[in-house]
């Protein structure tokens, strides 16, 4: 599709270690320019493998990666002018960190002026201004992981690769980390393709999520979307906390399928993916979307509920149900004024809406290209 | 605060009054005392096998007592003799009585002793040892002269100077073929008897070549090492660590199978016409043997703390470099290289230290030509039995190598090498 503004586009790529399976199986994905996009999976799910074919490391076993549509697959990784952040940083221990900077200036001959002054702006842009003569053993891990986002950038490229550069920080770092990555890339808009197994980095900070699993992208779209409206079992499993019901269809009506759970009861869902009355389905449901002792008549499911566990966690009380034959039905009940008040061993009643509850394919499946 | 009542600025006092250091000091010796007892018996090993004999070695490389101790008579007439004219009367009245009085076994040591600064000694002491007993009473300087007409030559009289303090530094002199003169006044030796300055020289040059050679060699290998699937970097390190575990004289009698005149290499060549079969290389029994061997027997010591460091040695870099835009030789030059620096130190270091006193290989394929500072004390050890030459020569030896340390801590850091 020359001519479409994207930057990178993977087209039908596969690529094996072995010859015997395949780490990704038939991947297109587009990534526009000045997007954030957010490669999400489990580990081993093949999100840096495409990552690292993207850098130029591995070579893709089929199809083709075009960068600002080119064709890239035969060039050599430092011909392409792509930064990256990797995971360990990857700052050089023997230069400092005013070197390491001007390390990919240097390759490209610029002169001495032009590049102390883009050395100088890249530190001020990290707020590292004082730590150029450093050694990047001599700094902490997040200042490192600034050094190597910084160095990223420095020589300008258009598209930027970060495999889980947070990896190695601590909480809070990583919460500081996030949003510093997410004002650099709104001020240089600058294309970022991002591969994390963390999701509320993947939420925080994307455009878009290509949620990976098995080699294959789950569902790509933006962060909302992923969690709202997740497409299958595994996409709503893997990104926010979920339960399942798992059932049969007993009746289709289009837009919402009736599904038969556990001790009998019949949960109306919207319909998502199943394939029809009779065919297995999981229900996926989001805790903060299930109400404790609902008006009766309001919603269209209402189950009574046995109240197992609570767990105090300040801002929401996470209390766990025993609900059509699930015990670990997780429901966050907001710590305000008005929350309902229960105690262990309550039986109480708890209801949700049918467009909350979605009826899904059945996880962990077999994918249809495996 | 109530657990140091001391006023500010005093010292700090435990809840008691007694002071914190006092307190601290008793809480932490009986520990002392355990880790103490705990490293004295290596510490006694160290001891006996390491500073005595060290020490000893030093002792001896300086020590010339032993004229003192059987000439004392002649060495306090030495003193009054002007040194130019004829000896006379009470001279050699000083050295029958010496010699009378002497120990026979220490007058044969001192003939050796002697024999180092002038030749003619031994046989001179040996002879009048055994004349002693016809000389009846004085005059003694006729009788002595007839029992050898070289106890006229006043160039052994001369000779006394350089053994008259009962330290010398004369071995030193030797190892660095300079000598004392009558007077001890610093002089060269004879021109055809200058030996050990060449060995010196020999010695470090054939060290340079086999370090630099084992560097060139072993820097790929230890590359592979650190960078190959690990089934095949274990069959790889196996074949680096056989040598290791075959014997030295196995080794070096298998390279004089390789390289003698009629070896497998001279014949490779020679069948394959790259040699006529007059023109057989010789790489045996000189320089070119010596080195060739070495390299091949030290290069285990480069490639193992090359590899030790390598292996710590992320891929990342390389990718990052590369990434960055350098080109592939560009990124191991200026990322990969710069930091296998801790390594190559050690293993150069390393290697040096074991080369420059190398005695074996060169003793077995050396030859002439490539004998080494080690064989020469070896020689002086077993055979000439001149042990405080041999000491000093060792000695030497030992601070060439502290000082080369030294310069390698300035240069690299010691806390930088990684030994493996």
């Amino acid at each position: 599709m020359p001519g479409d503004d994207y930057l990178v586009r993977f087209v039908n790529i596969q690529k094996s270690y072995d010859g015997e399976t395949l780490v990704v199986k038939n991947l297109n994905l587009n990534v526009a320019k000045s997007e954030f996009l957010t490669i999400l999976g489990p580990s081993g799910s093949g999100k840096t493998t495409c990552l690292m074919m993207l850098a130029g490391f591995e070579p893709a076993t089929h199809g083709e990666i075009y960068l600002k549509d080119q064709p890239i697959n035969r060039v050599p990784p430092h011909r392409r002018g792509i930064g990256m952040v990797f995971q360990n940083y990857a700052l050089f221990p023997h230069l400092t960190v005013a070197e390491n900077l001007a390390f990919p200036l240097d390759v490209r001959g610029m002169s001495k002026v032009e590049k102390a002054r883009r050395v100088k702006r890249a530190l001020d842009m990290v707020q590292l201004g004082g730590f150029g003569d450093r050694r990047p053993a001599q700094l902490s891990g997040g200042q490192q992981q600034r050094v190597a986002v910084a160095r990223s950038l420095i020589f300008d490229p258009d598209l930027v690769l970060m495999d889980e550069p947070l990896g190695a920080l601590d909480k809070n770092l990583r919460e500081q980390m996030q949003y510093k990555i997410k004002s650099i890339h709104e001020n240089l808009g600058v294309t970022v393709v991002y591969v994390t197994h963390d999701q509320s980095i993947a939420l925080t900070l994307s455009d878009r999520i290509a949620v990976f699993d098995d080699g294959v992208i789950q569902q790509c779209a933006a962060p909302d979307v992923v969690y709202e409206r997740p497409e299958n079992a595994f996409v709503a499993n893997f990104i926010g906390e979920n339960n399942q019901l798992t059932g049969t269809v007993v009746e289709d009506n289009g837009d919402t399928v009736k599904v038969a759970v556990g001790n009998g009861n019949i949960v109306e869902a919207k319909k998502v993916k199943v394939e029809g009355v009779g065919s297995p389905s999981t229900l996926s449901l989001r805790p903060e979307r299930v109400v404790v002792n609902p008006e009766p008549g309001s919603l269209p499911n209402v189950f009574p509920a046995k109240t197992e566990e609570l767990i105090y966690l300040g801002d929401h009380i996470r209390t766990r149900f025993s609900i059509c034959g699930n015990v670990d039905f997780i429901v966050k009940i907001p710590n305000s004024a008005f929350h309902a008040a229960i105690s262990e061993g309550d039986e109480v009643n708890i209801g949700w809406k049918a467009e909350d509850c979605r009826a899904l394919d059945v996880w962990p499946c077999p994918t249809p290209h495996s | 605060m109530p657990t140091s009542p001391a006023k500010p600025g005093g010292p700090l006092l435990t809840a008691d009054g007694t002071p914190l250091k006092t307190s601290l000091e008793r809480s932490l010796k009986l520990s002392k005392l355990r880790a103490l007892g705990l490293i004295f018996p290596p510490l006694l090993f160290l001891l006996i096998l390491f500073v005595i004999p060290i020490g000893s070695l030093l002792t001896r490389s300086i020590d010339d007592s032993l004229s003192n101790k059987v000439l004392p008579k002649t060495l306090a007439a030495f003193e009054r003799w002007d040194k130019t004219s004829e000896p006379d009367e009470s001279m050699f009245e000083a050295v029958y009585l010496d010699m009378k009085a002497a120990d026979k076994l220490d007058l044969s040591k001192l003939g050796t002793r002697m024999n180092y600064e002038k030749s003619g000694w031994r046989s001179l002491i040996k002879i009048t040892t055994r004349g002693l007993k016809r000389i009846d009473g004085p005059p003694y300087k006729p009788a002595m002269l007839h029992l050898n007409k070289r106890w006229g030559d006043i160039e052994f009289w001369q000779s006394l100077g350089a053994m008259k303090d009962p330290v010398t530094l004369g071995y030193y002199l030797k190892a660095v073929d300079l000598k004392y003169d009558g007077n001890k006044d610093i002089m060269k030796v004879n021109k055809h008897n200058r030996i050990y300055r060449m060995l010196w020289w020999r010695t470090f040059l054939v060290s340079m070549i086999v370090t630099i050679g084992c560097l060139i060699l072993a820097y790929p290998v230890a590359h592979l090492l650190a960078t190959l699937p690990l089934r095949l970097s274990n069959l790889l390190m196996i074949c680096v660590l056989m040598p290791f575990w075959t014997s030295l004289l196995v080794r070096i009698v298998s390279w004089m199978v390789m390289l003698q005149q009629n070896g497998v290499v001279n014949d490779s060549l020679v069948s394959l016409g790259v040699l006529d079969d007059g023109n057989r290389l010789p790489m045996m029994y000189n320089f070119t043997g010596t080195v060739i061997v070495m390299t091949q027997i030290l290069l285990p010591f480069m490639i193992l703390p090359i590899y030790s460091v390598m292996k710590t040695i992320p891929p990342s870099y390389m990718k990052a470099a590369q990434n960055l835009g350098a080109t592939p030789a560009r990124a191991f030059i200026r990322v990969y290289m710069p930091q296998t620096i801790p390594g190559i130190g050690a293993g150069c270091l390393l290697v040096f230290i074991v080369a420059i006193g190398y005695y074996i290989t060169p003793e077995l394929v050396g030859g002439k030509d490539g004998r080494l500072i080690g064989n020469l004390i070896a020689h002086h050890m077993q055979n000439s039995l001149n042990w405080g030459l041999a000491s000093a020569m060792g000695t030497i030896l030992l601070v060439a190598i502290l000082t080369l340390y030294w310069v390698y801590d300035k240069l690299v850091g010691v806390d930088n090498m990684k030994m493996g």
